[in-house]
């Protein structure tokens, strides 16, 4: 089964500029659904991305973020053929990690 | 939008006049959809002209520079990708006969979207692709899937995913039962229906970049290029099954069943006026 | 959590609060353990998730209160196509930026997201929010100890929120 992280990660050899859109549904607890009910908050806490052993950027995030999120950011350093690990874990303690090279 | 409606009989009147009258005036006695396909062409280029001809199959993005910047931002990385995925993965697992998609359709499926509709001299009727794709399925023992969503959506992404940019290309077979199945979509496009009386054409040709409501409404030229689509107010994607069937009940009508001849042949109809616009689905939209 | 304790004398007292101030805040970094991830640095900030204005989560988040700044760029649309999913970017000259923070005022729990920047990595973040009405977005960014933002109204017809 395909991880529910897509990555692109490319290195200008300055700066690597990374995308991430994640699939989940991250329901917000405040929506109900067909039946009248509410559909219970289930939404990804806390994102992070590793290069060389070192935190590059965490994401901490409530319900209020989209669906199958997507986030951008860059970092300085990064070198073509090099490994980024992206991990989650949500409020249900579900978690997806992955390792994706830089371009 | 009285004035729209004038300007938009205006405009076609002027088609009409300027290319081809001829035909045009006996329209009602033998139909000419390569006439019509250039009148509605024209109609959309003349009333936008600083829209490329392309860039109508990106429906409202193509009228609204606000809306148009949102959708390049999440073009760069879109909700739809998922499906894409999950449709390329359907197509290379088999059935449980050992048969798969790829069987079932022309250069074992890829990069033939711009195909369908077609329409099939021996039934006799005009064959979409959800419409095919299910008949895979049963032809090999495999349950059909629901036109609307999930994996009926997943599959024509990834087929429309393979087409990306090649042009439209319907074609209307020398038959009569063809052009009557051309009319026949023709026919339903133009007219009303629904407690709110609308036709398609009544917010696609007459309306196209107005609002309704809060919606910027889509230029009928291109409109099914993009199918199909990841809808933020669907949160999710649907087919053109699903967009016909919604449509209709958001003007208060009754849908008819997806796949129904209506549909097919309104999609044959509206497909064969886009030709020669590429396809650029599967698409996002609001 | 700690309590000083009425028992001692007025000066031990001063000198134990002093003490139990410090130890509060390090005692409550430790509460926060409710999610999976508890590194001493990555701790998810769960009470600004809870607040229900702005003011306190900013608060909540960098225990200070933001100044407005035109030295933070936020990009958000006039008007978002949808609710459900807007584009929302901000980028910022300011130097030593350590978090960057949205959020959505009328929106049932305020705070969006939080991000962590560590040395090195770019103060320039793109996400995808969702709005329940038209609100204001407001950027928040942690930089060399100090906290500014800045805001926009982004216009929302259709709400996110599934109605």
């Amino acid at each position: 089964m395909a991880s529910t992280i897509r990555v692109r990660a490319t290195s200008n050899g300055d700066i690597t500029e990374v995308q991430a859109l994640i699939q989940h549904p991250m329901d917000s607890g405040f929506v109900k659904d067909a039946k009248g009910e509410i559909i219970p908050p289930h939404f990804i806490q806390q994102l992070t991305f590793e290069y060389d052993g070192k935190s590059v950027f965490v994401a901490d995030w409530g319900g209020g973020v989209s669906k199958d999120p997507y986030v951008k950011f860059s970092f300085k350093g990064g070198k073509k053929g090099d490994d980024l690990k992206i991990s989650w874990v949500d409020n249900k303690g579900a978690t997806d990690t992955t390792t994706a090279k830089i371009q | 939008m009285r004035s729209a409606i004038h300007l938009a009989s205006a405009a076609l009147a002027l088609a009409a006049l300027a290319f081809g009258a001829v035909p045009s005036a006996v329209a009602a006695d033998t139909p000419n959809p390569p006439a019509d396909a250039k009148a509605f062409r024209d109609f959309f280029t003349q009333k936008f002209p600083k829209v490329k001809l392309e860039d109508f199959v990106n429906g409202p993005y193509s009228m609204n520079e606000d809306l148009h910047r949102q959708w390049e931002e999440k073009e760069q990385f879109p909700p739809y990708e998922f499906s894409v995925d999950m449709g390329k993965e359907m197509f290379s697992k088999p059935f449980k006969n050992g048969k798969s998609y790829a069987d079932c359709f022309p250069n074992q499926g890829i990069g033939i979207r711009q195909n369908y509709p077609y329409f099939d001299e021996k039934e006799g009727k005009v064959i979409t692709l959800e419409l095919a794709l299910n008949r895979c399925r049963e032809v090999n023992g495999e349950p059909p899937f629901s036109f609307l969503k999930d994996e009926m959506a997943a599959l024509t992404a990834y087929m429309a995913f393979t087409s990306r940019g090649k042009p439209f290309d319907i074609k209307i077979p020398d038959d009569p039962r063809a052009l009557e199945a051309y009319q026949n979509g023709k026919r339903y496009f133009y007219t009303r229906r629904g407690q709110l009386n609308f036709s398609c054409a009544t917010c696609h040709v007459q309306s196209p970049g107005e609002r309704i409501r809060a919606e910027v409404l889509a230029p009928a030229l291109g409109i099914l290029n993009a199918m199909p689509i990841y809808r933020s107010e669907w949160s999710g994607m649907g087919t053109i099954s699903r967009r016909f069937t919604t449509c209709n009940t958001q003007i208060r009508g009754v849908p008819l069943n997806p796949q129904d001849d209506e549909y097919r042949d309104l999609e044959y109809y509206l497909s064969y006026v886009s030709n020669g616009l590429p396809i650029s689905g599967p698409g996002a939209r609001p | 959590m700690d309590r000083t304790d009425t028992r001692f004398s007025a000066p031990r007292r001063l000198i134990l609060q002093g003490i139990g101030a410090v130890a509060l805040v390090g005692l409550g970094n430790i509460a926060f353990v409710s999610s999976a991830f508890a590194a001493a640095n990555d701790k998810y900030p769960e009470d600004a998730f809870k607040a229900k204005t702005e003011a306190d989560a900013i608060k909540a988040l960098y225990g200070k209160t933001a100044e407005a700044s035109d030295k933070v760029k936020l990009d958000a649309p006039e008007i978002a196509e949808n609710g459900a999913v807007v584009p929302v970017s901000v980028t910022t000259t300011l130097p030593d930026v350590t978090s960057i923070s949205f959020l959505v005022s009328e929106n049932p729990v305020v705070l969006v997201a939080s991000y962590k920047i560590p040395a090195g990595t770019m103060p320039s973040i793109a996400n995808r929010i969702k709005m329940a009405k038209t609100s204001n977005v407001i950027v928040v960014v942690e930089a060399g100890g100090k906290v500014y933002s800045t805001t926009k109204e982004v216009k929302v017809t259709v709400g996110g929120c599934g109605g």
